[in-house]
């Protein structure tokens, strides 16, 4: 098992470069879900603001 | 109407597009997921050592998929932003632009994992190669749509505006495909051919096609992802994204 870790001892090369790939996807891959939540949350505050201007 | 006609109508209206894309992403993620883990396993574990770079080849699984993606989400967006232009379809420009980021962070890690790869087997971080520097052009290319697209304000003519920028940075995709054959610099030339023979062993290359498929799949999920996301501010005053909006219908309806 370690020496599948040190990859011939190109370990700090190849497990960079496989990091690299699963951070940048991940960080693709959580961002329109964060910007999702941002904008949903921002047109309810929208609507409640013109509801609460017709009321008054 | 013929139905596949009627069905590319119904397609392109915002509401039914949301509703079709949240229905297929998690399909999308679950295969990229699954045939990304086979590829990873066959390219780690299973394939064997190269007879030249020993462990070291084994960042061709994330270098190569990449550089393919990279490329290809390239073509995507700006074809897409050729129907946008000529057609003025609004799905095409919500398509257009939901590519850019993904095509870019592609790009980038092609360009990080060549680095890593090159440092080991080159002796060099970065040369100014006729294949790195056009793949760096790539990424500005990408930076540029991504960038035109947010300085202006409309959202819609900045969608064309910047689908233009994709289209006159097509002129770089040959340039990043043939630059191995046409310069004779560091960088190798193709060893994975679709039309003709790969010059790799099949239980090296099987791995790296499985991920070549993972990754597809995948932009394909992150663009839809996007896209909806993207649907959703550009028709917040619409009805059907009102309904979205409020708390009780939100959970009934994703």
């Amino acid at each position: 098992m370690s020496e599948f870790f040190a990859m011939g001892g190109y370990a700090g090369y190849v497990w960079s470069a496989y990091t690299v790939f699963f951070v940048v996807l991940a960080l693709d891959a959580a961002a329109p879900w964060w910007q999702r939540r941002r904008v949903l949350r921002e047109l309810r505050g929208r609507m409640r603001r013109q509801a609460a201007r017709k009321s008054a | 109407m013929n139905p596949l006609v009627l069905w590319f109508h119904k397609f392109g209206s915002p509401p039914y597009f949301y509703r079709f894309a949240g229905k297929l992403l998690p399909w999308l993620y679950a295969v990229a997921l699954i045939s990304g883990a086979i590829g990873l396993y066959g390219g780690l574990a299973m394939a064997p050592a190269d007879y030249q770079q020993g462990e070291s080849f084994r960042m061709i699984y994330v270098h190569v998929p990449c550089a393919w993606m990279g490329l290809f989400a390239y073509l995507f967006m700006a074809a897409n932003g050729f129907i946008a232009l000529v057609w003025r379809i609004k799905l095409s420009e919500t398509l257009a632009m939901a590519s850019a980021p993904v095509g870019a962070a592609f790009t980038f890690i092609t360009l990080v994992t060549g680095s890593l790869w090159g440092k080991p087997m080159w002796g060099t971080w970065w040369t100014w190669d006729a294949r790195l520097t056009s793949e760096l052009v790539l990424l500005f290319l990408y930076l540029g749509v991504i960038g035109l697209y947010h300085a202006i304000e409309d959202t819609r003519q900045a969608a064309r505006a910047a689908a233009f920028l994709a289209l006159v940075g097509v002129v770089n995709l040959p340039i990043v495909h043939y630059s191995v054959t046409w310069w004779n610099t560091l960088h190798q030339a193709q060893t994975v051919s679709l039309l003709g023979q790969s010059k790799i062993s099949a239980d090296m290359l099987w791995p790296l096609l499985t991920l070549a498929a993972a990754t597809h799949v995948y932009f394909f999920a992150s663009v839809l992802a996007r896209s909806r996301t993207a649907l959703l501010t550009l028709e917040s005053g619409k009805d059907w994204v009102r309904a979205l909006a409020v708390p009780e219908a939100e959970s009934a309806r994703v």
